[in-house]
């Protein structure tokens, strides 16, 4: 099995955030809008790192 | 003289015998059950969609590791990474053993994929052992719901 770097960040970043969303928050509503700004974080965090490291080398 | 965090916590400790009766299930049942099999520890105490879930992601992770050719770490290499790597791996419960007996992930590395790979099943460990951990909060009734 072959899948992008992008691919590979997005599923990361989706079955972490369910967790995390799961295990840190105890009501319902807070998981999932917790687990919307972790799967959110982990992306753009990702993007913005991915840009920095261009301009680095550029 | 009792601070607000022992007075806290005693009431915790009251709390989680009543939630522990009224679920029926022993914390360390739940904390165990859970680090086995992902999600088992919240189906227990009956939070059916929170162990589906869990399964899924966790399972998801572990199942997209292997099929990136990742490396499955093995005790006794001496390297500390390797050590560390064997500690998070361990964190899949059953699905640890299962593929050290189907001799997964056990190809060298050799592309950036698998590297992922090898993330991937070392976080699918590292995020079930948060989630069994939960599961013995809820049993317990540090955690309310």
């Amino acid at each position: 099995m072959t899948i992008s770097h992008f691919s590979a960040v997005l599923l990361f970043s989706l079955f972490t955030s369910i967790v995390f969303g799961i295990t840190q928050r105890s009501e319902p509503k807070k998981m999932v809008r917790f687990g919307a700004l972790c799967f959110a974080l982990f992306v753009g965090g990702t993007i913005a790192a991915s840009w920095a490291m261009w301009l680095i080398k550029h | 003289m009792t601070t607000k965090v022992q007075v806290s916590a005693a009431a915790g400790g009251k709390t989680g015998s009543r939630n522990s009766v009224a679920s029926g299930v022993s914390p360390v049942v739940a904390l165990v059950a859970g680090w086995l099999v992902p999600g088992a520890g919240h189906l227990l105490l009956g939070k059916w969609v929170r162990a589906a879930l869990l399964l899924v992601s966790i399972v998801g992770m572990f199942a997209i590791g292997v099929a990136l050719q990742g490396k499955v770490y093995t005790p006794n290499t001496g390297e500390p990474l390797d050590m560390l790597g064997f500690a998070g791996d361990l964190g899949s419960g059953l699905l640890y053993g299962l593929a050290r007996l189907l001799g997964w992930g056990q190809a060298p590395v050799l592309v950036a994929v698998a590297d992922y790979g090898t993330k991937f099943i070392v976080v699918a460990g590292l995020l079930n052992i948060v989630a069994a951990v939960d599961a013995h909060s809820l049993a317990s009734g540090r955690k309310q719901s």
